[in-house]
């Protein structure tokens, strides 16, 4: 464990300095806070991170350019296939590859569903941390299966896929994988009014998240939100409308926004972005084509020098990968604009000025996952 | 979006070193580092580019280089600031006080590379440990496999062979 000095200059009168985690059950993952309280108010909030640095850029500066997939897995270990395709986006337009009709259609559909899953995960953590304590985890954890279960006929891996691939995918769908999806996201359809229902009526969840951690949209925009944060908070932008990648132009769908930026907005948002998910799965795959699922490419992966900014959607908000290539077998640069990364870094911003229960509402409804943050 | 570059060029002649339009929504600009912050106070200000998506350090052979990734949500085009570093003694004005967003990427920038962000609200270390020494994404810091086990110890060792 890295070794962190905190050193405090001055500390107010009547304040008082507590620390919370790095093991801690509300942070999520290895997230050390030290807060300075006033009563039980918040005065000032510093996360400190990087427990789980493994050094991802470096290592993937020597590795080549296929064997960078299996690493992506491990940055959002909740939604690794977003990782898989925002690096595999990246190589095929820095080697100018346009992948297969039906690919495109798979991908699509596997990263929606792992939207839901992620989104289920996301409400499960959130309603643990304010007061619905394992019931709502029990709950939304039980729908998440069956889209794990999904991906497990797909590749063999519960978490770690490693399916999208330079090219296209690992193999075709498994046989019966689209009634079984659609199976699924129909029980899903059905069990999210309900978990609607559940939270959004809860006396205790209302009081807890409703005017709690409010982002103003000019704060959010300059603190560099992406994602359900940034839609919360009332602005309308979404990867896959603004900047658009695969296919997603072909489908019917919303952009989901809130205007009061509070942790309920936050979670209104999840609930409503899996009904939106539900619907492009079901557009997907009504209108999955025939066809190869791998295209040609060279035996050996090689591109040509150059750089490229490749960004996608994830669960989380803006995924981005900047690769930097020399023309040699690995990468010269690679780095990772990761969106929890940049969430957990309007915290303190959000935060402070509020209680101290609330500093764990908030942070769960920024849903930070630390493979990503540390990377 | 060519708008954008002669306007940028007109404004800022003799500092805009070159300019590439990759494809429709994604320009890269390279800019003198001594005008950096009149630039992005230009590009944020007169073009709206709000969102500082992130800040890149890159080690080439002969120079360092920060890369600023900027977005407008109104024009949706994304805008790439290449700032050349000299290799000894690499600095640069921070941009926090123009985007937020950039104080965690420039601390981590930072640390990583060893290029020194002046006048930056909080220089401390982010990913790594305080004592943590060198700078691991400069070319000239190499990963060394290290066997896992003690290589004088005889018992662990006949466990590998």
């Amino acid at each position: 464990m890295p070794l962190r000095k905190f050193e405090y200059e001055e500390i107010g009168e009547g304040r008082l300095v507590i620390n919370l985690g790095p093991q801690h059950p509300s942070t999520h993952g290895v997230l050390r806070l030290i807060a300075e309280l006033d009563g039980e108010r918040v005065k000032k909030v510093l996360p400190i991170i990087g427990y789980l640095h493994r050094g991802f850029e470096k290592i993937a500066e020597y590795r080549n350019y296929p064997m960078i997939v299996p690493l992506t897995d491990r940055l959002d270990y909740l939604s690794a296939m977003s990782n898989n395709m925002v690096y595999c986006q990246a190589i095929e337009e820095l080697m100018s590859i346009k992948i297969s009709e039906r690919a495109e259609y798979i991908r699509v559909i596997v990263l929606e569903l792992q939207r839901i899953a992620s989104h289920l995960a996301s409400v499960g953590f959130f309603g643990n941390d304010v007061g619905i304590t394992f019931t709502a985890m029990m709950y939304t954890f039980r729908e998440r299966e069956l889209i794990i279960n999904l991906f497990e006929t797909l590749s063999g891996a519960r978490l770690t896929y490693n399916y999208i691939r330079i090219g296209g995918l690992r193999e075709d769908l498994p046989p019966g994988f689209e009634n079984n999806a659609l199976r699924s996201i129909d029980i899903i359809e059905k069990k999210v009014d309900e978990y609607e229902e559940f939270f959004s009526e809860n006396e205790i969840f209302l009081r807890r998240t409703q005017g709690i951690g409010v982002l103003k949209l000019k704060d959010a925009i300059n603190l560099g939100a992406t994602g359900p944060v940034l839609r919360g908070s009332g602005l309308k932008s979404d990867v896959r409308v603004t900047d658009p990648y695969t296919i997603y132009d072909r489908f019917d769908w919303d952009i989901i926004t809130e205007k009061k930026g509070d942790c309920f907005a936050r979670y209104n948002i999840w609930i409503n972005e899996i009904r939106q998910s539900i619907s492009i799965v079901r557009q997907a795959l009504k209108g999955l084509p025939k066809g190869e699922i791998n295209v040609k490419i060279p035996r050996v992966i090689k591109p040509e020098s150059g750089e490229v900014y490749s960004k996608i959607e994830s669960p989380r908000g803006e995924l981005a990968m900047n690769v930097i290539s020399d023309g040699t077998l690995k990468p010269y640069r690679l780095k990772i604009r990761s969106p929890a990364f940049c969430n957990l870094s309007l915290l303190p911003t959000i935060a402070e000025e509020g209680l101290i229960a609330d500093l764990i509402a908030t942070l769960g409804s920024i849903d930070p996952v630390f493979g990503e943050v540390d990377r | 979006m060519s708008e954008i570059l002669s306007s940028l060029t007109k404004k800022f002649p003799d500092s805009i070193t070159s300019t590439k339009v990759q494809r429709k929504t994604r320009l890269w600009v390279t800019v003198k580092f001594d005008v950096l912050i009149d630039v992005c106070k230009y590009l944020k200000n007169e073009q709206d580019f709000n969102h500082l998506s992130s800040v890149v350090g890159v080690d080439y052979k002969d120079k360092f280089e920060v890369v600023y990734h900027l977005w407008s949500y109104s024009k949706k085009i994304q805008l790439s600031l290449k700032v050349p570093l000299e290799k000894k003694n690499p600095k640069v004005k921070t941009v926090t006080k123009i985007w937020r967003s950039a104080n965690w990427h420039e601390r981590e920038t930072a640390e990583l590379f060893g290029i020194i962000f002046e006048e930056h609200p909080y220089p401390k270390h982010l990913l790594l440990a305080d004592d943590f020494e060198g700078y691991p994404l400069r070319k000239d810091f190499k990963l060394v496999e290290k066997p896992w086990y003690d290589k004088n110890d005889a018992s662990e060792k006949q466990k590998t062979d």
